[in-house]
C-alpha cells in the first residue's frame, strides 16, 4: 500500500483517475464492490419476489377485486374464486393454538430462567430448540399416523360428550380437522415461545427480583408481579413471532386439516388454509385464474406474516433496548 | 402466610411440569421415529429406486440423491451470497444503505415457505416451462440466504476491533485484512451458522412442491424435476399404501437424524455459548 502511495505521489497530478487506479491496485475498491453487489443482490431479490407476487396475481385481483376476501365459494371448474374459508381457517389454526402453546410456553420459560440451575436451563432450552429444527414435514407425519387416530378415539368422543352442547364442540369428530392442526401447529411453535421469552425473562435485572424478594415476596409473587410484567413486550413479541411462524406452516397444517374448503362453527370439523391450499392445487391448476387466485393468497399470506413479524421485531427490540437502558 | 407458600410451591411445580411436558415432546417425536422407522430402515431403502406403485419394497435412493444435489446447489448458490452480504453488513457499508438490507433480509428471513416456493415457480419454472433441480435449488437458496448473512454479520461483528486495527496497522490493506485475519478470527461461527441454516431448509418440504416437483426415477442433470426426501415422507404419508406408509417414516427417521447429527455437530463446533437462533 505504501508503495502504491508513492507512485501516485511521484506521478504528479494526483487526478480522480488516478486516485481511483491506487485503490484498485490496493484490492480495497474491488473487495467492496464484490461485496456491495452480493448485499445489493439481496434487497434485488426481495424486491422481485414482492413483484412476481403482484404480477402473478393481477389477474385474479383485477377480476374479484376485495369481493375476493368476502365470498365463500372455491370453484376451480367455474372460476369461481372467494378466499374467506381459507383466511378463516389460518386465522382459526393460528390463533387458537397460541391459546394452547402459551401458557405451556410461559410456564417452560418461568421455570427454565428462574428456577432452574443455569446448566439445566442451557442443556433443557438446547432439547427445546432441537424441536424447533424438527422438518414440519416430520410433524405432519407423526399426526396423520399418531395424533389422528387419538383424536378420533379419544379425545374427540370425550370433548362431543362433555362439550358437545356447545357448536364449537359440535361432533362427529372425523381425527382430521381443525382442532388436531391446532394440536401440531401449538407443539410446533412451543420452542420459539420458550426460547425467547426466556431470553427475554433473563434480561430483567437482577436487583428488580431482590427488591421484591427483600420485602417478604414469594418466588411466585415475585415472578408473576415483578419479572413477567417487566419482561412483558418481548413475552409478547415471541407470542406475535409464534403466530407468524403458525400462519405460515403448511405441510403439517396440510396434512392432518381435512381441506375441506368450509366454514363451519365446530373445531373438530375439517378446514383449508391459506398455505393449505397452495401446497395441494399448485401443481394442478390449468388455468391462468385458477394460478392467479393462489398467487393472490400467497400475497395475501406474505402481507400478514410481514405485519406480524415486524410488530414481533419491535416489541423484542424494546425490550432488549428497555433492559440495558434502565438498569 | 401458609397460603401464599402454597400457591408459591404450587405454580412453581406448575412450571416445572410445563417445562417437562415440552421437553417430552422431542422424546416422543424420537421414539416414534425411531420405533416405526427402524424397523423399515434397510439396504434397499438406501440403494433402490422406488418400487411401481402395488408392489412392496424398493428404496428412495433416488430422493437422497435428489437432496444432496438440492443442497449442493444451496451451498453453492445461496451460501456465498449470504456470506459476502453479511461480510458487507459487518465489514463495508454506510448508514443507510445497511439499513435497507437488514430490513430486507429480515423481510426475506419472514416469509413463508411456501411463497418462496410461487416465487421460484414464478422465476424459473414459467420462464424454463418444467419443474427442475435448478428451480428447488433456487428456492432453497433464497431460504437460506437471511440465515447466512444474520450469522455471517452477527460473528464478524463479535471480531475485536484491535484484530483489524492490527493488521491495518502491519500494513495490510482492508480486504486483505479481512480475507486473513476478521473472517478466520469469526470462522466457527460462521460455520456453525452454515450447518444450521443448511440443516434447517434440508427439511423444507413446501418451496419443492411445485418447484423440485418429484420424480420415481433418477433425475440427471439439474433441469430435470427430482425427487427428494421432505416430498417423499409427505407423499407416501398421504398415499393409502401400507408398504408406503413404512417408507415415510423410513425417510422421516433418515431427515430427522440429519437434522440431528446437523445441530449437535453445530453445537460441538462452537462449544459451549451462543447458536440461540437455531
Amino acid at each position: 500500500m505504501a508503495s502504491s502511495v508513492i507512485t501516485a505521489e511521484i506521478s504528479g497530478r494526483g487526478t480522480r483517475a488516478r486516485e481511483f487506479a491506487r485503490k484498485l491496485r490496493g484490492g480495497d475498491a474491488i473487495a467492496h464492490t464484490i461485496a456491495w453487489t452480493f448485499a445489493t443482490s439481496i434487497v434485488v431479490m426481495t424486491v422481485l419476489l414482492v413483484m412476481e407476487l403482484f404480477q402473478q396475481s393481477a389477474l385474479s385481483r383485477g377480476k374479484f377485486g376485495w369481493s375476493f376476501f368476502f365470498t365463500r365459494v372455491w370453484d376451480p371448474v367455474a372460476g369461481e374464486f372467494g378466499a374467506l374459508p381459507f383466511i378463516y381457517g389460518t386465522l382459526v389454526t393460528s390463533g387458537l393454538c397460541l391459546a394452547m402453546a402459551v401458557p405451556l410456553g410461559l410456564g417452560a420459560a418461568i421455570f427454565l430462567s428462574e428456577m432452574a440451575p443455569p446448566r439445566i436451563s442451557d442443556a433443557l432450552t438446547f432439547v427445546i430448540e432441537l424441536l424447533a429444527a424438527v422438518p414440519s414435514v416430520i410433524y405432519g407425519l407423526l399426526g396423520v399416523f399418531v395424533l389422528v387416530p387419538i383424536m378420533r378415539d379419544v379425545v374427540e368422543p370425550a370433548l362431543t360428550d362433555t362439550l358437545g352442547f356447545l357448536p364449537l364442540f359440535a361432533g362427529p369428530g372425523y381425527g382430521v380437522g381443525v382442532l388436531t392442526a391446532n394440536v401440531v401447529l401449538a407443539v410446533m411453535i412451543l420452542p420459539f415461545i420458550v426460547s425467547i421469552s426466556r431470553e427475554a425473562l433473563l434480561a430483567v435485572p437482577r436487583d428488580q427480583q431482590e427488591a421484591s424478594l427483600a420485602v417478604g415476596a414469594t418466588r411466585w409473587e415475585t415472578t408473576a408481579k415483578v419479572v413477567v410484567p417487566y419482561a412483558r413486550l418481548g413475552i409478547i413479541g415471541s407470542l406475535f413471532l409464534g403466530l407468524a411462524r403458525a400462519l405460515g406452516e403448511t405441510m403439517a397444517v396440510t396434512m392432518v386439516i381435512g381441506n375441506d374448503p368450509k366454514i363451519n362453527a365446530s373445531l373438530l370439523a375439517p378446514g383449508y388454509s391459506i398455505a393449505a391450499v397452495i401446497a395441494n392445487e399448485f401443481t394442478e391448476a390449468t388455468a391462468d385464474l385458477h394460478l392467479s387466485a393462489l398467487v393472490e393468497l400467497g400475497l395475501v399470506l406474505f402481507l400478514m406474516t410481514i405485519l406480524i413479524n415486524g410488530a414481533a421485531r419491535v416489541l423484542i427490540l424494546a425490550t432488549t433496548r428497555k433492559g440495558s437502558a434502565h438498569p | 402466610m401458609i397460603w401464599r407458600k402454597f400457591v408459591n410451591a404450587f405454580m412453581l411445580s406448575l412450571t416445572g411440569l410445563c417445562t417437562l411436558v415440552t421437553v417430552s415432546v422431542l422424546f416422543f417425536v424420537l421414539g416414534y421415529l425411531v420405533f416405526h422407522g427402524w424397523r423399515s430402515l434397510n439396504w434397499e431403502f438406501f440403494t433402490q429406486l422406488p418400487k411401481p406403485v402395488g408392489e412392496t419394497g424398493g428404496g428412495m435412493a433416488n430422493a437422497i440423491v435428489g437432496t444432496g444435489k438440492l443442497l449442493l446447489l444451496t451451498i453453492v448458490i445461496g451460501v456465498p451470497i449470504g456470506f459476502i452480504g453479511g461480510v458487507y453488513l459487518s465489514e463495508f457499508g454506510g448508514k443507510v444503505f445497511p439499513f435497507v438490507i437488514r430490513y430486507m433480509t429480515d423481510l426475506l428471513n419472514g416469509v413463508p415457505s411456501i411463497v418462496v416456493g410461487i416465487f421460484a415457480f414464478a422465476l424459473v419454472v414459467m420462464r424454463t416451462k418444467q419443474f427442475s433441480t435448478l428451480a428447488g435449488g433456487i428456492a432453497l437458496s433464497v431460504m437460506v440466504i437471511p440465515i447466512t448473512v444474520r450469522s455471517t454479520e452477527q460473528f464478524l461483528r463479535a471480531v475485536p476491533q484491535s484484530l483489524r486495527e492490527g493488521a491495518l496497522a502491519l500494513g495490510a490493506s482492508k480486504w486483505k485484512s479481512i480475507v486473513t485475519v476478521v473472517i478466520p478470527a469469526g470462522m466457527r461461527g460462521i460455520l456453525t451458522g452454515t450447518i444450521l441454516g443448511v440443516a434447517r431448509v434440508a427439511g423444507e418440504t413446501a418451496p419443492l412442491l411445485f418447484t423440485a416437483f418429484s420424480n420415481r426415477y433418477w433425475s440427471p442433470g439439474f433441469n430435470q424435476p427430482t425427487a427428494s426426501l421432505p416430498v417423499m415422507v409427505y407423499t407416501y404419508a398421504i398415499s393409502p399404501y401400507e408398504d408406503w406408509h413404512r417408507q415415510a417414516w423410513a425417510a422421516g427417521l433418515v431427515l430427522l437424524s440429519m437434522m440431528l447429527v446437523a445441530n449437535i455437530a453445530a453445537r460441538l463446533i462452537l462449544s459451549p455459548k451462543g447458536a440461540q437462533n437455531a
